[in-house]
């Protein structure tokens, strides 16, 4: 009989008006790397709830070494030897690695901490698994690799046996991906157990022994990996054939549309400045990307470019009109539109409905606003009916369904609808695809590539490489809030951008001018 | 099954759940005193809470029930406007509970303007309207410049209006007493028309325009809020300033003007009731007076919706008079206010209720649907 380390059978949990896992098998073996792979929805984050403690299983039963076991909370679950490296990590900023990793297990005599000893755990366990972290430096000073390590050494430290890591490769850079994969291997030779939550196909066919797929909330199966292709496992996935590729014409460059010079941000969180003298063109009938690890002055560039942050120096021109110091409005009535980072926090108003945000940005026009001011609410639901329709979004309730009730996938198509519609000069999409299901991204990307052969200009900002390279035409590495090289995608490779974004190489400005 | 589901999508909708939300904030609000009074004076409880709630139905004679509805009609008039102040605020995102301040100035420039300078009544009402727009828009403007917090600066600015009320109409104060001039005797052109509404009410003389106004402004913010540009710029702001900022509305305006307007509202209530003659103004006062802040409970009672703010405000100053006819031989003569209070107290749970409602029916339906299935699997 097969040694299992964990057994999740016919795990059944509902929640009001939906079944999130329908009867779910998951079985782990011991030291195997076990990929759980899902779209957005599918149910991943439910299973691994309920494996954690955090949600209560109505039916089906959980095996700890064939014997049954109810974990009730994440304490229950941390006796039992399962640890979790959240996608977002749960460490103290402020405190070292070594603080962080024995926080909440510490080791005390006589109510004194006996720091001594956890390092010397914390030292051997570091050098068994080949994490090579330093114990004392503090957490907001490291990388995010760095961290991500201080969450696995977290783990180690409780001795748990089996591991989860939900997403983990979404916030590293090339290279920390790799010494991840590397890690995980060590782990899993050294006989810890390993469930692995992700997307991304490749990670998998790398890593992975086993893989579960899970869709809509059912189990789809489990497969060897040496018997899968990325193609068998995304058609398990999404439930029909994908197009990886993003099918494009060779790019008819037009005029220049947007012409940034010596554009400067400040921060709002350190005294240097966010975005430091960059300069760069959109022209129309291209798609340019912005390529970068988060935090290096996307945010702040968009910003700027919006109007939604004031520059410190430097000059934008749209469409040869100087718009540097025109409100936001004008901008985007003179033909700019912008599908922004946070769809929460700037691109819908949760509790209006669905035709409410379809509007937002047009609203005052004398289609939907008469000389009264009063709405004509006629134009608006047909309006929205209408874009509803065109771009397929979909919703409980049509045209009045709360944005807020709405997946995140439709709240995004919604924005898109709402941009595209209005028919910019220039687009400017800041991550437009996160978050979203492999169905949906493959939607976003045709319609930023529609975008592009209608002659607009695209300024796409990305931290997905894939979409960094599928996509854009121009590829721009952004280093903290500086641009540090400009590459064609066909003449750069994924490794070789990875190097840019780090931060280790860079090409300097005569360069690139030639 | 048929009606089943028809009620069912009747108690899913908002605007009942909120009414059964204020219905049911009413009962406990009137249970909890009914228990205070068995605590205090067991023998007199029931009648109590019954004269309470009779109000002016106190009076055997028609002709004085008329007279005394009237006068409730007056005061939930100002009440009402006071409500619309706090609930015109809340669309936009903000709690002004500088509604009672904002009454106060409206109620010292109106009678200002009526005795020290001796104006007509609708130069009276404008300048209350005007002065208290202005001390709302202090707070709109640090709100939306600096990020004061609106309540901190709000409560401040109420104790600054009371005092300086209390000091600009100490100029035009009786000679024997502490209280403003009377309208009527010393400019009467300051009084609100009547145009003939005393005659209905009794020949009640405090029945004034002042109640038309009071609607017509629950009307007016209804469809400001409801139907304008303006109305869908205030709200959105209010619900994500964020988003707003993003699609180019001026959020910081908004939030400075939504003040004012509501500013604007607390001084018009103000001047609807001192401008009928039935109050003058007490310049010893130490205290704010009530009727700011139970425009806050009238505004939430009323599911903050302007129309139901006329139905609240009137049930807040029923059962706000009706306290004075408690029997004073049972009770002391602070046990009507409390009584009152509690029933305005419970008035802020409307929305606790109104979550709680929808969460049961959410409870049933998960229920239903489990049994349904488990009915489908025995087939």
């Amino acid at each position: 009989m097969e040694q299992y380390a964990i057994e999740m059978l016919h795990i059944t949990k509902k929640f009001p008006g939906i079944i999130a896992n329908d009867d779910i098998t998951l079985q782990l073996k011991k030291g195997e790397i076990h990929a759980l792979l899902g779209e957005n929805g599918a149910g991943k984050s439910t299973l691994m709830s309920v494996l954690f403690g955090l949600y209560q299983l109505e039916e089906g039963e959980i095996r700890k070494d064939g014997q049954t076991v109810t974990i009730h909370d994440p304490n229950d679950a941390n006796a039992l030897g399962i640890g979790m490296v959240h996608q977002h990590f749960k460490l103290v900023e402020c405190f070292s690695v070594l603080d962080n990793i024995i926080l909440g297990a510490e080791t005390t005599r006589g109510g004194f901490l006996q720091k001594a000893e956890a390092r010397k755990k914390v030292m051997a366990l570091s050098e068994q698994y080949g994490l090579s972290v330093d114990p004392d430096a503090i957490i907001e000073d490291i990388t995010v690799g760095m961290q991500q390590r201080t969450e696995i050494l977290k783990m180690l430290y409780r001795d748990n046996e089996i591991l989860i890591f939900d997403e983990p490769t979404a916030v590293l850079t090339p290279q920390e991906i790799q010494e991840l994969m590397t890690i995980m291997k060590n782990l899993a030779a050294e006989g810890k157990s390993i469930l692995f939550i992700t997307h991304k196909l490749a990670e998998i066919m790398q890593v992975a022994d086993r893989c579960t797929v899970l869709r809509k909330g059912k189990y789809i199966g489990t497969v060897d990996i040496k018997d899968s292709t990325p193609e068998s496992l995304s058609a398990m996935m999404v439930g029909r054939d994908v197009n990886f590729v993003v099918e494009k014409a060779p790019v008819e460059l037009g005029d220049v549309v947007l012409d940034v010079q010596h554009m400067t941000v400040a921060s709002k969180h350190h005294k240097n400045n966010a975005v430091n003298d960059v300069s760069f063109q959109v022209r129309r009938g291209e798609i340019v990307c912005i390529a970068g690890i988060d935090g290096n002055g996307q945010t702040e560039l968009v910003y700027g470019l919006s109007g939604l942050e004031p520059l410190k120096g430097g000059k934008i021109t749209m469409n040869g009109v100087d718009i540097t110091h025109l409100p936001i409005r004008k901008r985007l009535t003179n033909g700019m539109s912008h599908i922004p980072e946070d769809r929460h926090k700037h691109g819908l108003v949760l509790d209006y409905t669905l035709e409410d945000n379809i509007v937002l940005q047009r609203y005052f026009e004398p289609e939907f606003t008469s000389p009264m001011g009063f709405l004509k609410r006629k134009n608006i639901r047909s309006y929205a009916e209408r874009l509803i329709e065109q771009y397929d979004v979909r919703s409980g309730q049509g045209p009045i369904t709360k944005a807020r009730s709405m997946s995140g996938g439709n709240q995004q198509k919604a924005i898109i609808a709402r941009e595209i519609d209005k028919n910019p000069e220039l687009l400017i999409a800041v991550q437009p695809t996160r978050g979203l299901d492999v169905g949906a991204i493959e939607y976003i990307h045709k319609q930023l590539v529609a975008q592009r052969d209608a002659g607009k200009g695209v300024l796409l900002v990305s931290l997905e490489l894939d979409e960094v390279m599928n996509v854009s035409d121009r590829i721009l590495v952004l280093y903290e809030g500086e641009i540090v090289g400009e590459f064609d995608p066909k003449q750069v490779s994924v490794e070789e951008l990875g190097l840019y974004m780090a931060g280790s190489k860079r090409k300097e400005a005569q360069d690139r001018a030639n | 099954m048929q009606t089943d589901r028809k009620r069912e999508s009747l108690l899913r909708n908002s605007g009942v759940q909120t009414i059964i939300g204020s219905l049911l904030c009413i009962a406990i609000g009137l249970l909890i005193g009914y228990v205070v009074l068995l605590i205090i004076n067991p023998a007199g409880a029931g009648g109590a809470i019954a004269a309470i709630l009779k109000n002016y139905f106190y009076y055997p004679s028609h002709v004085a029930v008329l007279k005394y509805l009237g006068t409730t009609l007056v005061k939930a008039s100002a009440l009402l406007v006071c409500s619309l102040s706090v609930l015109f605020a809340w669309k936009v995102g903000l709690f002004n509970i500088g509604v009672a301040g904002q009454y106060v100035i409206g109620a010292g420039a109106s009678l200002y303007c009526a005795l020290g300078l001796g104006l007509p009544w609708y130069v009276c009402l404008i300048a209350a309207m005007v002065c208290a727009a202005l001390v709302g828009g202090i707070s709109g403007a640090l709100k939306a410049y600096f990020n004061v917090n609106e309540v901190i600066s709000c409560i401040m600015l109420n104790w600054i209006g009371l005092y300086a009320v209390n000091m600009l109409l100490n100029t035009v104060k009786e000679q024997s007493t502490p209280y403003t001039k009377s309208l009527a005797s010393a400019n009467s052109s300051a009084l609100l028309p009547n145009v003939g509404l005393d005659k209905i009410f009794s020949n009640n003389e405090y029945v004034t325009i002042g109640i038309i106004f009071a609607v017509l402004a629950a009307i007016i913010v209804w469809v400001l809020l409801d139907r304008t540009k303006f109305g869908f710029e205030l709200k959105a702001t209010g619900l994500n300033k964020h988003a707003a900022r993003y699609c180019g509305m001026r959020e910081k305006r908004n939030i400075i003007l939504a003040m004012m307007i509501s500013g604007a509202l607390a001084g018009l209530g103000a001047a609807v009731l001192f401008l009928c003659g039935i109050e003058q103004w007490m310049v010893q006062m130490t205290s704010i007076p009530a009727m700011g802040f139970n425009g806050i409970a009238a505004a939430f009672l009323g599911g903050s919706h302007p129309i139901g703010a006329i139905f609240s405000s009137y049930f807040i100053q029923h059962i706000t008079s009706g306290g004075s006819y408690v029997d004073k031989a049972m009770y002391s003569a602070q046990i009507s206010d409390l009584i009152s209070a509690f029933i305005i107290y419970l008035c802020g749970f409307v929305f606790f209720f109104k979550g709680w409602l929808g969460r049961l029916l959410d409870k049933r339906d998960e229920k239903r649907a489990a049994a349904q299935e488990k009915g489908g699997k025995a087939q």
